[in-house]
Order: C-alpha cells, then sequence, then structure tokens
C-alpha cells in the first residue's frame, strides 16, 4: 500500500506522511503499576534505520515487542504501514525479527531455518530454494547450508538469524542487540555487513541495543530511551554535537558536567554562576532564565590548555590532577570551579604543552561548545 | 613432527614425554575407577549376582539331579516310545529308596509333578511301596499301584528332570513344551505366558499412552508458568511421588470398590452402581496415577530448556500458533517425552502390587506370576525364566527403541 493511498490520514501528534511506523502515545504497563513504557511517540521512516538506545531497563525491548505484536501496549495505537496493528497477531504483520540469542531452531538445518517462514507461506517449492539460495549467499554461508546451529561459530548464527528474517522479504525489519553476544572485533564487522544489507535492500529498519558506538554508526537517526521516555530522537551528529538533555549529554559520549544557577539569559547566550566559583557562559538550550538551576555540558575535547588571553570568553584557572596517557590523546583531570572531577582530551600532537600532576594551567572554551541543560 | 621424534622428547628431568604422559594419565585412570568402584561392586553384589544365580535356577534340576542317576543310566538306551524295562523300574526304586530315607522323595515328587501333572501323588505311594520291598519285580508293582506307570510320557519327564540342566522352564515360560517329537506347544487350555505378557505390554503401552496424553499439557503449563506458580503447581504434581505407592494403590482400592464413595455417589445420582474394583480399568487408572510424575518430570525438565523466543521466532516468521508450536516447539520436546515414555513404559512393565491389589484375575501382570511361583509355589526356576524372559523382551524393546529415537537423544533433565 502506498503512502497516499493510506485510509484516514488522521495522525497523532508524531504523525507525519512518509512515516512508515508509528507508535502513537503508547503506555505499557506489566504489573499495572509503574510504567515500563510512558506516552512514547515515535514515527519511523520508510526505509530508514532507526535505533532504541538506551540504559538496561529503559524499554527498548518492550517497545520493539509491542511493534512485533508480543506485547500488547496497555494505551495508545501503533500504526504500521497507516493500519492500527495493536491487535493483529505476531504472525500476520509480516516483520522481520533477530533475536538476541538468536532463536536459531537446533533441529533444523540452516536451510531449513531459512526455508521456515517461506514454507508457512506456503511458497512453491522452487521459489523457496532459489530464496534460501539467495539469502544464503548474501550471508556467505553457502557452504554451512546442511549443518544445525550448534554447529556453527556465534558470528555464522548471528548471520543465519539475519539471514532468516530477511528471507521472506518483510519491509520490516526488527533486532534486539542482535551483536551484544559477540565479541569486540566480530561486532563491528557485522555493524558493517547490517549496515551494508540494509543499503541494498528497501527495508527500515529499527534496530535496540545499549552500546552508544553501535548506534553512532549504524544508525540514520537514533531514539535515546530512558525510564520509559524518549529523551531525545535525532541524527547521530545531532545527539553527539546537540544534545538536548543533560541525561542525552552524558549518555552519549563523554561530558564534563557543570551545576549552577542562571544569572542572566538572552537568546543566545546566558550566564550561570557555578556554585559561586565562577560565571560561564554557555548557549540556553534548557535553562530557564535568571535564578534558575542547570546543568551545563561541555565535550572534554573542546577544552583547550593555557590559551591566549581573549581567544575565549570563559577562561578558568586550574589544576591537573591526573594524566591518562592513551595513545592518540592523553586524558588529563584537572580541578576547576569547584569540582575535580573535570576532564578535558588533549591530542598528542605538536605544541602540547607538557604536564604534570599538581600543577598550575588555565584552560578554556567557546561558549556555543557549553550547552546550559536541565538541572540532573 | 613425525612420531618417533615425539617419542624421544624428554621433560626437564631427562624422562621421556610419552612415559611422563603415561604416568600422568595412570594417576588420573585411578582416580577414576577408584571413584565408580563402590557403586561398581555395590551393583555386582545386589543385582548382578542374584540376577545370574536366579537365571542359573531356571535351567537347572535342583530338586532332582543326582538323585536320579540310577534310573538315567538304566533309561540310557531306551527308545522314549515304549514301556521301560524291568532295570529302569528297579533303578528307579533304588533311587526312590534312597530319596525316600534322605527325605528327599518329596522334592523329586514336586519337580515331575511340574510337567507331569497328578505325578506327585503318585510318587508319595510308590515311595512308601518300595521302602517296604526288598526285591522285584519291581515293574509290576509299579503298574499295579497306579497304570500312570505304564505311561511313556512320565517316563519322558523323569529321564528329562535327571539330567543337570534343563528347558522346561523356558518352554514353559513362553507356553512352550517338550513332545514326544520335539518341541511343540501346549494345549490351549494351559497356555496362560503368551497371554500374560501380551496383556503386560499392553497395559504398560496404554499407561504410557495416557500419562504421556495427561502429562504433555501439564507439563507444558508448568514450563510455561512464571517460576512462583510453577512451583505451587509442581507441588501438586510431586505430591503423589511421595507418597508411598502401597498406600496409593489402598486409597484406589478404597475409592473404587463396590460399597466405596465413587459408588455412593453413582447410586446417589443415577441409582446404579458399577464394578470398577478388581478390572482392568481399576488396574489402569491406578498405574497412570502412579506413573503420571515419572513421564510427565522429563518433559517438564526438556521443556524448562526451550527458550521461549523459538516460538516467538516462529510467529514473527509466519506461523501461526499451532504451526508454531507443532514445527518449532514440540520437536524440541522429543528427547524429553522419549526419555519419560521409557520410564514409564519399563517400570509399568514390572508392575506387581497395583494389579494384584485393584486388578482382577485377568489383569494380572508378568511380575504377579513371578511372585506367584516365587511364594505360593516356591518354584524358583519358572519364577526366573519368567522374569528372564520379560528382562530380554524389555532388553530387545529397548535396544529397538535405540536405533528408532537414539538413546543419546533422550534427555532426563
Ligand atoms: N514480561 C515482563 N513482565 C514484567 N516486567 C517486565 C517484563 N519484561 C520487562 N519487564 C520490565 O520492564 C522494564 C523494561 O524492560 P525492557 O526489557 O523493555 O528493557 P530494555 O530496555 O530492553 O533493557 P535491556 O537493555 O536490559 O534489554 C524492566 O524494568 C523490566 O523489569
Ligand atoms: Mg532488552
Amino acid at each position: 500500500m502506498s503512502t497516499s493511498e493510506r485510509p484516514g490520514n488522521r495522525r497523532g501528534l508524531a504523525g507525519k506522511p512518509g512515516d512508515f511506523v508509528e507508535f502513537i502515545d503508547i503506555q505499557k504497563t506489566y504489573d499495572g503499576e509503574t510504567l515500563v513504557v510512558k506516552n512514547l511517540n515515535l514515527s519511523i521512516r520508510h526505509g530508514e534505520f532507526l535505533t532504541l538506545l538506551g540504559p538496561s531497563g529503559s524499554g527498548k525491548t518492550t517497545s520493539l515487542m509491542m511493534l512485533a505484536g508480543f506485547e500488547v501496549p496497555t494505551q495508545g495505537r501503533i500504526e504500521l504501514d497507516g493500519r492500527r496493528i495493536n491487535d493483529m497477531a505476531p504472525h500476520k504483520r509480516d516483520i522481520g525479527m533477530v533475536f538476541q540469542n538468536y532463536a536459531l531452531f537446533p533441529h533444523m538445518t540452516v536451510e531449513e531455518n531459512l526455508a521456515f517462514p517461506l514454507q508457512v507461506r506456503r511458497m512453491p517449492r522452487a521459489d523457496i530454494e532459489q530464496k534460501v539460495e539467495r539469502a544464503l549467499e548474501m550471508v556467505q554461508l553457502s557452504q554451512m547450508r546442511k549443518r544445525r546451529p550448534a554447529q556453527l561459530s556465534g558470528g555464522q548464527q548471528q548471520r543465519v538469524a539475519l539471514a532468516r528474517a530477511l528471507v521472506f522479504d518483510p519491509k520490516l525489519i526488527l533486532m534486539d542487540e542482535p551483536l551484544g553476544a559477540l565479541d569486540k572485533q566480530l561486532r563491528e564487522h557485522m555493524q558493517i555487513e547490517i549496515k551494508h544489507i540494509h543499503q541494498k535492500l528497501d527495508v527500515t529498519v529499527v534496530y535496540v541495543t545499549h552500546d552508544q558506538s553501535e548506534a553512532l554508526t549504524m544508525s540514520d537517526r537514533v531514539a535515546v530511551f530512558n525510564d520509559g521516555v524518549v529523551q531525545q530522537l535525532a541524527t547521530p551528529t545531532d545527539l553527539y554535537e546537540r544534545p538536548e538533555n543533560a541525561f542525552v549529554a552524558q549518555f552519549i559520549g563523554e561530558s564534563n558536567k557543570l551545576r549552577g544557577v542562571v544569572s542572566s539569559q538572552n537568546g543566545k547566550e546566558c550566564i550561570v554562576n557555578v556554585n559561586g566559583h565562577g560565571d560561564v557562559r554557555a548557549v540556553p538550550i534548557r535553562a530557564n532564565g535568571p535564578g534558575n538551576k542547570t546543568t551545563l555540558s561541555l565535550r572534554p575535547e573542546r577544552v583547550r590548555i593555557n590559551p591566549t588571553d581573549g581567544v575565549f570568553t570563559n577562561q578558568f584557572d586550574a589544576q591537573v590532577e591526573e594524566l591518562i596517557y592513551l595513545g592518540d590523546h592523553t586524558r588529563a583531570r584537572v580541578s576547576v570551579l569547584g569540582t575535580d572531577d573535570f576532564v578535558i582530551k588533549l591530542p598528542n600532537a605538536e605544541g602540547v604543552p607538557d604536564l604534570a600532576p599538581g600543577s598550575p594551567i588555565r584552560i578554556g572554551w567557546k561558549p556555543e561548545d557549553c550547552r546550559a541543560l536541565d538541572w540532573s | 613432527m613425525s612420531l618417533a621424534e615425539a617419542a624421544f622428547i624428554q621433560a626437564v628431568d631427562g624422562v621421556p614425554l610419552k612415559i611422563k604422559l603415561a604416568r600422568a594419565e595412570r594417576k588420573r585412570k585411578l582416580k577414576a575407577v577408584g571413584l565408580v568402584l563402590p557403586l561398581f561392586l555395590f551393583v555386582v553384589i545386589t543385582f548382578l549376582s542374584p540376577l545370574l544365580v536366579m537365571t542359573l535356577k531356571s535351567v537347572e534340576n535342583e530338586e532332582t539331579f543326582g538323585r536320579l542317576d540310577r534310573t538315567r543310566e538304566a533309561l540310557a538306551s531306551w527308545s522314549g516310545q515304549d514301556l521301560p524295562d524291568e532295570a529302569a523300574f528297579a533303578a528307579l526304586a533304588a533311587d526312590l529308596k534312597i530319596a525316600g530315607e534322605q527325605r528327599l522323595a518329596g522334592e523329586i515328587a514336586k519337580r515331575i509333578n511340574y510337567e507331569f501333572p497328578g505325578a506327585q501323588s503318585k510318587f508319595k505311594t510308590i515311595t512308601r511301596k518300595v521302602a517296604a520291598m526288598e526285591t522285584g519285580p519291581y515293574r509290576e508293582t509299579f503298574l499295579s499301584t497306579d497304570a500312570a506307570w505304564g505311561n511313556p510320557k512320565l517316563w519322558r519327564v523323569i529321564q528329562g528332570a535327571s539330567g543337570k540342566y534343563t528347558a522346561y522352564y523356558w518352554l514353559s515360560a513362553v507356553d512352550l513344551r517338550q513332545g514326544a517329537s520335539g518341541i511343540e506347544q501346549v494345549p490351549a487350555n494351559q497356555a496362560v505366558f503368551l497371554d500374560v505378557y501380551g496383556r503386560t505390554f499392553w497395559i504398560a503401552g496404554l499407561v504410557t499412552g495416557l500419562t504421556l496424553v495427561l502429562g504433555f499439557p501439564v507439563a507444558y503449563l508448568l514450563a510455561t508458568q512464571p517460576a512462583s506458580r510453577a512451583n505451587v503447581l509442581m507441588i501438586f504434581v510431586m505430591l503423589p511421588f511421595w507418597t508411598s505407592l502401597l498406600v496409593r494403590t489402598t486409597a484406589w482400592f478404597v475409592l473404587l470398590r463396590n460399597e466405596g464413595p465413587l459408588n455412593d455417589l453413582a447410586q446417589l445420582l443415577i441409582g446404579s452402581r458399577f464394578d470398577m474394583i478388581f478390572t482392568r480399568f481399576a488396574t489402569i487408572l491406578a498405574m497412570t496415577h502412579i506413573q503420571l510424575p515419572f513421564t510427565l518430570l522429563p518433559i517438564y525438565s526438556v521443556m524448562k530448556t526451550i527458550p521461549p523466543s523459538h516460538v516467538r521466532a516462529a510467529r514473527s516468521l509466519g506461523a501461526g500458533p499451532f504451526l508454531a508450536f507443532w514445527r518449532v516447539y514440540f520437536p524440541q520436546t522429543v528427547p524429553g517425552i522419549a526419555a519419560g515414555c521409557l520410564l514409564t513404559f519399563i517400570l509399568s512393565l514390572g508392575y506387581y502390587i497395583t494389579p494384584a491389589l485393584v486388578g482382577g484375575p485377568r489383569d494380572q501382570m508378568v511380575s504377579n506370576y513371578v511372585s506367584y511361583y516365587m511364594n505360593n509355589i516356591i518354584n524358583f526356576g519358572q519364577a526366573s525364566a519368567l522374569g528372564a524372559t520379560l528382562l530380554i523382551i524389555t532388553l530387545v524393546l529397548y535396544w529397538a527403541y535405540n536405533r528408532l529415537v537414539g538413546i543419546d537423544k533422550m534427555k532426563l533433565g
């Protein structure tokens, strides 16, 4: 069904034409006491690679299971290609799914596993063989077709699971931490492989992970979950460069946190007094005007040491507490503005001064790099 | 590197590596032997040796061997068809005289009686008679005492029983006997055992099937419930397991009696009583009840290991609830079903108390006959031939089952 033919184009707040999957005002509780998913509004575009990222227990799997049809939303509406699917049985949704532990059928060979979704769709035998062949080629497992899952390595099992979710040409693929059980190297390899498959096929992927680097490498957009709420839905660049709240700033990458009270604010800049230790100029994102508390967030690599006077409007005296050499860069932990866990990343390039623990330095940063967010 | 080279590799202290390895391995092996030895000895003493001794009893003429030697010699040249000569009668008289003095004549008479019903009393009379005789002719005395002494069949039985070994018990365990001209079937009115085996296997099979049909859904329910609820339900399943077999069987006896609560209820509701106790129905009912946990538990423990994500995966791949169950869940439970059913089937084959207490005469199983021969008739030979035949049939079935299902695929948990 094409977008233009969709019946009843009435959308929820999140809905815009072109959206393929929509969660509209979704709430979910398992025990009737606590909401695991609180008011989820999320639209996923056609052909998009969208990742749900968040700490353990934040409701990612639950959201995915509601989409797959294994959990029923307590409240709200889920739409797939314009149709409400709240009450549709899972096997009628045509959604491919890759489970964390692959869920390959142990009593079937690789080939039989791949043929399963086609057999239950009563496809002609010749078509099944052809599609299985193609899927095996795609994940480069043609040699392993007669093996049982137990005779495959973790990475191979993962690829079978991927091929099985793709073999019946679903328009939507869900993956719940599909790489969680693999070692780092294999994981990175598979990330790229999955990404390539996504680019090659015209599928929409909803991907769940709690590994932020995985989310940033693979996704078109990332929805950061916490506590049953989407904290921010944005491209990887925006998430990193322009976090909209303190949780996202902390969760994605590393950032220094300074707590203070806004003393003055206009549209482009605010001045925040950090516990009486100094005034910091920052971009007001979620600052609520003079007198209100705010959390300042600043990436460690945006801080310069011993800058020429006047280059930065934010300049403070600091003292080196600890230095950790990390090859391409050195992490310096300094005390400044009343905290002693302020981190600076210094590239190991020419012109970077030798430092020693205890030595006094001056540090500075641009107001644009410092974001005044909500109090946390 | 070649093997020859490898043999010369030496450890730091100059001892060849291979010898070092062998020494290290030897210690490990000794330890392994030490660990299994107590149980091994226990099994040999309490299981294998009684089994062997009892099996020997089923082929030996314990009661008669060595006590009819003269008769055997005298019958050595006998044709087996006509009346034996005077020498044979005299030899038997001599054997019986000695046996009578040693008070062993009764045992001989009992043994001959197995194969020639009615012989016991004839032996008693003649033993008394020959004890008083000094000289012959014995043939006339025997024949005039009882015409049966002129029956070649009786003499064939005596001849057969005088040797060390006999096939009698094994043949009769499968309703065969030694006839005038080779092995033949026993007359229909004496054939019991084939029927008993058939019945035993039928009852065991039916009980196995019923426990599977009743147990499988319960196992599924238990395996899919949250742990807290599953544990409570599990207690109900295990409760009969923890109660003594005798107590449970007796409870069934009380329940199913003609004056029992079930019949009282039936009387109240529809005004008539049913014959439930001492029937096949009662036997099967009680056995199914007792065996249920044995079938259920292996299935349950296998089901516990099947991740719920398998069925979910099947559903997401387009299979409806039934198809997902049948093609993905069920095949994974087969090892548990195999284990549970085999366990129940083999245990059911040996049932004894339950058919004895709640079954009728037509529901007695092989073990009941074994017990009958052991305790009532004191015929160890027949008892052990019956038991051993059952053991052999069971082993053959086990072998066939292994070929079909594969024991290594079977899981008890
Ligand atoms: N079947 C269930 N019954 C009751 N509570 C559940 C159930 N499944 C999940 N929960 C609860 O819901 C919350 C969210 O769980 P969910 O599995 O969605 O988290 P998640 O974001 O996927 O976490 P993780 O990264 O650890 O997989 C958790 O607090 C969890 O305890
Ligand atoms: Mg999860």
